[in-house]
């Protein structure tokens, strides 16, 4: 794959996933800055009913693959030591890989409880 | 690729016009957001996890400091949501000419500084 194709590809993706990052972020900060759950039960239970869990399911790979993209293109515009920003991108992909799928395995959980 | 471009970096000399402005915004807010991703992950699973991770993550929640990182969090949500709205419209052709351009990042800019405003209001009530 040839650079120009892999930025084009990146930038495609950019968009696309930056619609539901918007529409469904939109959703949460204004379900927790409206609404907030007053109690763990409450909270539960909104996370456990099905469009909500499939929403924040869809949502922990989208965001942070469109969080990847912006993150990645900030690296290389500003880190230009190529081991420094190799180092910043693996510790960035392990950061965002653990905090996906810790949030993940906490929806399962709930699901699986219920 | 050129060795040796020319790079003009005189911080206090170079004037950024306003689409400038919005767009280093755009960039900073985004960085912002990346470095609460890990802090967010874990006060989701937490406060998800048992009644007193509940407990935890709303005591943590309260916290003066984390509250201004909060309202400064609600600041970057808001300008990296319309400055990106305001992308892909131009990606669509629409409001590129400069005139239509210069007001949809200025718009951008003062309605995130003025929704923020409000959810300080409201943090403060």
């Amino acid at each position: 794959m040839s650079r120009r194709a892999s930025g084009l590809k990146a930038w495609f993706l950019q968009r696309v996933t930056a619609v539901y990052v918007g529409l469904f972020g939109l959703y949460l900060a204004s379900h927790f800055a409206l609404a907030p759950p007053a109690s763990h039960a409450e909270l539960v239970r909104w996370v456990a009913s099905p469009w909500v869990a499939l929403g924040l399911l869809l949502f922990i790979p989208i965001l942070l693959a469109h969080a990847w993209v912006g993150i990645r293109d900030v690296l290389m515009d500003y880190v230009k030591p190529i081991a420094l920003r190799a180092a910043a991108m693996t510790l960035v992909g392990f950061v965002f890989l653990a905090s996906g799928l810790w949030a993940a395995q906490a929806i399962i959980a709930v699901r699986a409880f219920q | 690729m050129t060795k040796h471009r020319p790079v003009f970096l005189e911080l206090r000399r170079i004037h950024l016009p306003v689409g400038g402005v919005v767009s280093i915004l755009h960039r900073v807010s985004g960085v912002l957001m990346v470095l609460a991703v890990p802090v967010f992950a874990w006060l989701f699973a937490l406060a998800l996890g048992s009644t007193a991770g509940f407990e935890t993550a709303s005591a943590f929640l309260a916290h003066p400091l984390v509250r201004l990182t909060l309202l400064l969090l609600v600041w970057a949500l808001l300008h990296h949501l319309l400055a990106g709205v305001r992308y892909l419209l131009i990606d669509l052709g629409l409001g590129v000419d400069r005139p239509s351009a210069r007001r949809s990042a200025w718009t951008a800019l003062a309605a995130a500084l003025a929704v923020t405003l409000m959810v300080a209001g409201g943090m403060l009530l």
